[in-house]
């Protein structure tokens, strides 16, 4: 009878070697995995990219903006966008934009923009002469530049999302408005994360009569509908007090009013972890309270964590919004999305003046990408799964 | 049953009083009263004031007393159904507030009803095709309403209203009605106008429901239970309404307690973009010019309904699901 008989040399741990790949995985840290998997989430990973050319972006604002901040263009107000085109007659010529034709409407008594096809002005890019209206500006307030990405031709007008009842371009103020808006996001979150931290943590690790009183105070502080207790914690800030403050004030009652739902997922994740034989071990070896949540217990759910976080930023980029749209919020000079949201406030605006809308599409991509990308962290804050 | 609803009764009153007192502390901690702002713009006017008038006043509604004893003064007053006094509008409180409160609850009640039937197919639609172009865009569709500034789609949605159909601008009835006793026709008249404010409060609550619905039914039908129905041979839809469906509804009655404060808020900001008269505007005002006693009964009224609302959500919760009624733990 034959027999099938192996040449090879016979290996014992034949099953117990790895591939590399293998290798590479099993040995990998909790983060790096977290990180394959998000990896493996596309469409987490365009809103990260997203996000983060955006946060970039505010760093370098000025130059960005065809248009300082505060520049006025009193000849044209309302002016209705100007569309980028690239050939003229049929001739090629680059990107331009038609001049504009001005002229004033007596009986709706409302101003008129016609396209002016004579005047074709080509498109400067990486420009730095200051040769048309509101092209110098301070860059963060400190060094007077004149350098724009992009910019009109040499005293003309480049007005993407058209201008404002001031005639000052919306783009421009677009931009600028996302440096706060943006900030009150991430700030407000970092308020309401150390508070949830600390609160859930408390809640979590003493159990009993501390858990209670903070169940019974989350409960209260849930069953407010926001918007009315932010519109009366806002009508808080005294009138007197400068924008910077205001906008102090905003992000910290933004902050405080999020924490209730961080801390609920501390304190229930802490009652979960504290009865662990790690944890125990800790107590035994005389540990201190503080340095079991913080060196043993949060390390292991502080991915989840950072997951419900992204999740709760969008919220409060919208109450922002919406503070600042009601004029309860932000006031100017202090420009965000919501305040430039504030002049589109009447309906008027949408029948005649729809571009002064445009201030939402950021607010819907940003408050989206935070949706998308917090979905993705979520998915992979658990790699073990 | 009893003893679950009496308990449940019990941990409200702790928690009332004390969003009483912090309602009260809210409204007190702007500087100043709505006298001393009333004051400084008669003076801005160049008007004379009347020093003993406005210290007979101050009297009267206790501004001289302390803290403590203007907030037990406000709470027993509002024990007996009188919510102080609306300097702004020189009447009680309780007159200014009766009909705006009712229009509140008109608004909230039907979101609700429109979040409920717009959730519950969607949300059973793309569960049972899950990853399927239907699912997929209605799930972004439903990111798109979570996205959106409400107080935007409720300015575009109006201007539609306006131009396609004829509806008149603002309030939630045409002028006509306003004064008008009830009849066929205003009815008419409000739902005429009712669709935009419901249809924007609604969107984002709606987003949210579906995705639990989804989320919850999709863990249902990796179930054995199910694939035994169907293994048995029940035919499709009978397998999931009768087993899956009922064990996922949980959250739609649970959510009341969820979606309330979030559709009061909602409603708040809406109405004031689209001026309804409910307790939106009414409340801005108040807030603007220290008009305390109206602003507080509002905050009041509306964190009672909500904390109302969570109790009945939880009461049919216990009624519908035994696991609740006898574990007495929490609903959510």
């Amino acid at each position: 009878m034959k027999h099938f008989v192996n040449d090879a040399p016979f290996d014992p741990y034949v099953a117990a070697t790895l591939t590399p790949e293998q290798e590479r995985y099993y040995m990998a840290s909790q983060w790096r995995l977290m990180w394959w998997k998000l990896k493996r989430h596309r469409l987490a990973v365009v809103s990260g990219a997203f996000l983060v050319a955006v946060y970039l972006s505010i760093v370098i604002s000025e130059m960005l903006a065809p248009y300082d901040l505060q520049s006025r263009h009193t000849d044209y107000l309302f002016a209705p966008p100007q569309s980028v085109h690239l050939f003229n007659d049929g001739d090629f010529v680059g990107p331009f934009v038609y001049g504009y034709n001005v002229s004033l409407n007596m009986e709706h008594l409302q101003w008129v923009y016609t396209d002016d096809k004579s005047r074709v002005q080509k498109l400067r890019f990486f420009c730095n002469s200051a040769d048309y209206e509101g092209a110098r500006y301070e860059f963060w307030n400190l060094f007077p530049m004149k350098f724009h990405v992009v910019c009109p031709a040499a005293g003309g007008q480049l007005f993407f999302l058209g201008t404002d009842r001031l005639g000052r371009d919306v783009l421009s103020r677009i931009l600028y408005g996302a440096r706060i808006s943006l900030t009150v996001g991430l700030v407000g979150i970092i308020i309401s994360f150390a508070m949830g931290l600390t609160i859930g943590g408390l809640a979590g690790y003493y159990g009993g009569m501390v858990d209670s009183v903070v169940q019974r105070i989350i409960e209260i502080i849930r069953s407010f509908p926001s918007l009315p207790l932010w519109m009366a914690l806002s009508a808080i800030l005294p009138v007197t007090w400068s924008p910077i403050l205001v906008f102090a004030g905003i992000t910290v009652i933004l902050g405080m009013l999020d924490w209730p739902g961080l801390a609920r997922a501390v304190r229930s994740k802490l009652l979960a972890l504290r009865e662990e034989d790690f944890c125990v071990a800790a107590q035994m070896m005389g540990a201190k309270p503080s340095r079991i949540i913080g060196r043993h217990l949060l390390p292991s759910f502080m991915s989840h964590l950072i997951a419900s976080a992204t999740l709760s930023i969008p919220s409060m980029i919208l109450g922002e919004t919406a503070l600042s749209f009601l004029g309860l919020g932000l006031r100017p000079p202090i420009t965000s999305w919501g305040v430039l949201l504030n002049e589109a406030q009447n309906i008027n605006v949408v029948a005649l003046y729809p571009w002064l809308m445009y201030p939402v599409v950021p607010v819907i991509l940003i408050v989206l990408a935070f949706q998308f990308l917090g979905d993705g962290l979520r998915d992979a804050a658990d790699p073990y799964k | 049953m009893l003893e679950y609803l009496a308990r449940r009764i019990l941990v409200m009153i702790p928690t009332l009083m004390v969003i009483s007192a912090l309602v009260f502390i809210i409204i007190q901690l702007p500087p100043g009263d709505y006298f001393t702002t009333y004051m400084n713009e008669l003076q801005s006017q160049g008007e004379s004031i009347d020093e003993a008038k406005i210290a007979f006043i101050k009297q009267q509604y206790g501004f001289d007393k302390s803290m403590v004893e203007q907030y037990f003064t406000w709470v027993v007053g509002m024990l007996h159904g009188d919510f102080g006094y609306s300097f702004e509008y020189s009447q009680p409180v309780s007159d200014v507030i009766g009909d705006r409160l009712l229009l509140s609850f008109i608004v909230s009640f039907t979101t609700i009803l429109f979040t409920w039937i717009m959730a519950f197919p969607i949300g059973v639609y793309s569960a049972v095709r899950q990853y399927s172009i239907g699912d997929y865009s209605l799930t972004f569709l439903g990111f798109l309403g979570l996205a959106t500034p409400n107080f935007l789609l409720a300015l575009v949605l109006q201007w539609v209203a306006f131009t396609t159909f004829g509806t008149s601008i603002g309030g939630l009835m045409d002028p006509q009605y306003i004064e008008a006793g009830w009849s066929f026709d205003k009815v008419l008249s409000i739902l005429e106008h009712l669709w935009v404010p419901v249809l924007v409060i609604g969107t984002s609550g709606t987003a949210g429901m579906i995705r639990r619905l989804r989320a919850n039914l999709l863990d249902e039908l990796n179930k054995q239970y199910y694939v035994t129905a169907q293994a048995k041979g029940l035919p499709p839809g009978r397998a999931l309404m009768k087993y899956p469906l009922r064990m996922a509804l949980n959250p739609f009655i649970a959510d009341i307690g969820n979606l309330l404060p979030e559709i009061i808020s909602g409603a708040a900001i809406v109405s004031i973009v689209l001026s309804l008269p409910t307790t939106g505007p009414m409340l801005l005002n108040a807030l603007q010019s220290q008009d305390m006693y109206l602003a507080g009964s509002f905050l009041m009224c509306l964190a009672t309904l909500t904390v109302i609302g969570t109790l009945l959500s939880d009461l049919a919760l216990a009624a519908l699901d035994p696991r609740i009624r006898l574990g007495g733990g929490a609903s959510r």
